[in-house]
C-alpha cells in the first residue's frame, strides 16, 4: 500500500484499502487507454499519405503547378492531422491531468 | 522531467486571485522582445526612400510576399487583415521557437492558443458580416431553421480545433524533447539533442505557424465569400 500524506479521518480502514486499491487499477486502465488514443492518433498517417502520394502524382502531372498544389497539400494535412491531435490531447490529459485519479486521491485523502 | 506549468506568484485584487504562470512570463518576455525589434526597426529605418535599398527593401520585400499571401486568401477588398496576420504570424513563431532558448514556449499552454483562436473566430463573423451581413445569418439557418442550435455548436467548435492543433504539436514536442533529455547521459547532452531541437521546435515550429494562419485565413475567406456558393 503506497503511503499517503493523510488518510480521510472520517473514513473507514476497510474502505480506504478498497480505494487505494481502485486507484491502482484506475492508474493502470488510464494508461492502457492512452496507449489506445495514442494508437488511434497514428491511424491518421494512412490519411495523410495518401493526400501526399496524390500530391505528388498532381505536380507529376501538372509540375508548373507545384507551388500552389504544396500549399494545397499543406493545409490539407494540417486538416486531416485534427483527428491525430485530438487523440493525443486526450492521451495527455489521461497520463498527466487524469479527473478520474484526482477524484480518488481526494476521496482518500480528505483534502 | 517536469511538465507542468508552474505558478510563479500570484496578486491579489479585491477577492479575485491571478495567477502569475511561468508561460505567462515568457510571453511577456517574447512580446517585449518583439516591440523592441519593431522599435529598432522604426529607428532604423526613420526616412523613407523612394527607391529602397538594403534593410529596408529586405523588410519591404517580407510585407509584400506576406500580403500578396494574405490576399490570394480573402482578396483585395479584406487586405487590412494582413497586418494583424503578420503580428500573429511573428508572435506564434517565435513562441514555437523560443525552445531553443531554454523557454517553455508559451504556446504550450493551451490557455494562450484558445485566446488567438477565438479572436480568429471574430474575425470571421466580423468579415462576414461586413461583406454580405444578410447571407450570412442566412447561412446559419440553413438547410431549415430547425439546425440553427448545430450550426452554433458548429461555429463554437471552430477555435477549439483550430487551438487544438497548435497546442498539441507543440506540447508533444516539448513532452518528447524531455523525454529524451532525461533518458540520455550527460555526456551526450550537447551534440545529438540538436537533431530533435531542429525538428521539433523549427520545423514544426514554423509548420504549425503557418498552418495556422492559412487555415484562420481560408475560413474567413470562405465565409466572406459564401454569396454564391454555400
Amino acid at each position: 500500500m503506497p503511503e499517503f500524506a493523510q488518510i480521510n479521518p472520517y473514513l473507514l480502514d476497510e474502505y480506504a484499502v478498497q480505494l487505494v486499491d481502485t486507484l491502482g487499477r484506475v492508474m493502470v486502465f488510464s494508461v492502457i487507454a492512452a496507449a489506445i488514443a495514442v494508437f488511434v492518433a497514428a491511424s491518421t498517417a494512412f490519411g495523410q499519405g495518401r493526400i501526399a502520394a496524390q500530391a505528388i502524382d498532381a505536380i507529376a502531372r501538372q509540375p508548373e503547378a507545384r507551388g500552389s498544389i504544396t500549399n494545397t497539400m499543406i493545409l490539407g494535412l494540417g486538416l486531416a492531422e485534427t483527428g491525430g491531435i485530438y487523440g493525443l490531447v486526450v492521451a495527455i490529459l489521461l497520463l498527466f491531468a487524469n479527473p478520474l485519479v484526482n477524484n480518488l486521491i481526494s476521496l482518500i485523502t480528505g483534502v | 522531467m517536469d511538465l507542468t506549468i508552474r505558478n510563479l506568484w500570484s496578486i491579489e485584487i479585491g477577492n479575485f486571485q491571478m495567477y502569475i504562470t511561468e508561460s505567462l512570463r515568457n510571453l511577456w518576455i517574447i512580446s517585449g522582445a518583439l516591440i523592441l525589434i519593431a522599435i529598432f526597426v522604426r529607428i532604423k529605418l526613420k526616412r523613407f526612400k523612394q527607391i529602397p535599398t538594403g534593410f529596408q527593401a529586405l523588410l519591404e520585400s517580407i510585407i509584400t510576399i506576406f500580403e500578396k499571401y494574405v490576399r490570394s486568401f480573402v482578396g483585395d477588398r479584406l487586405a487590412f487583415l494582413a497586418y494583424w496576420f503578420f503580428t500573429v504570424f511573428a508572435f506564434i513563431l517565435i513562441s514555437n521557437i523560443s525552445g531553443l532558448f531554454f523557454m517553455r514556449p508559451p504556446t504550450a499552454d493551451w490557455s494562450i492558443n484558445i485566446s488567438i483562436a477565438v479572436v480568429t473566430l471574430v474575425l470571421i463573423h466580423f468579415c462576414a458580416i461586413k461583406t454580405n451581413a444578410r447571407e450570412h445569418f442566412r447561412s446559419l439557418l440553413r438547410p431549415v431553421f430547425l439546425f440553427l442550435p448545430i450550426n452554433l455548436i458548429g461555429e463554437v467548435s471552430r477555435p477549439i480545433s483550430l487551438s487544438f492543433r497548435l497546442y498539441g504539436n507543440i506540447f508533444s514536442g516539448l513532452i518528447l524533447t524531455s523525454l529524451i533529455y532525461s533518458m540520455i547521459p550527460w555526456f551526450l547532452m550537447f551534440g545529438p539533442p540538436l537533431i530533435i531541437h531542429a525538428y521539433f521546435d523549427l520545423f514544426a515550429g514554423a509548420l504549425q505557424t503557418f498552418i495556422f494562419c492559412t487555415i484562420s485565413l481560408v475560413l474567413i475567406g470562405v465565409f466572406a465569400s459564401n454569396d454564391e456558393t454555400a
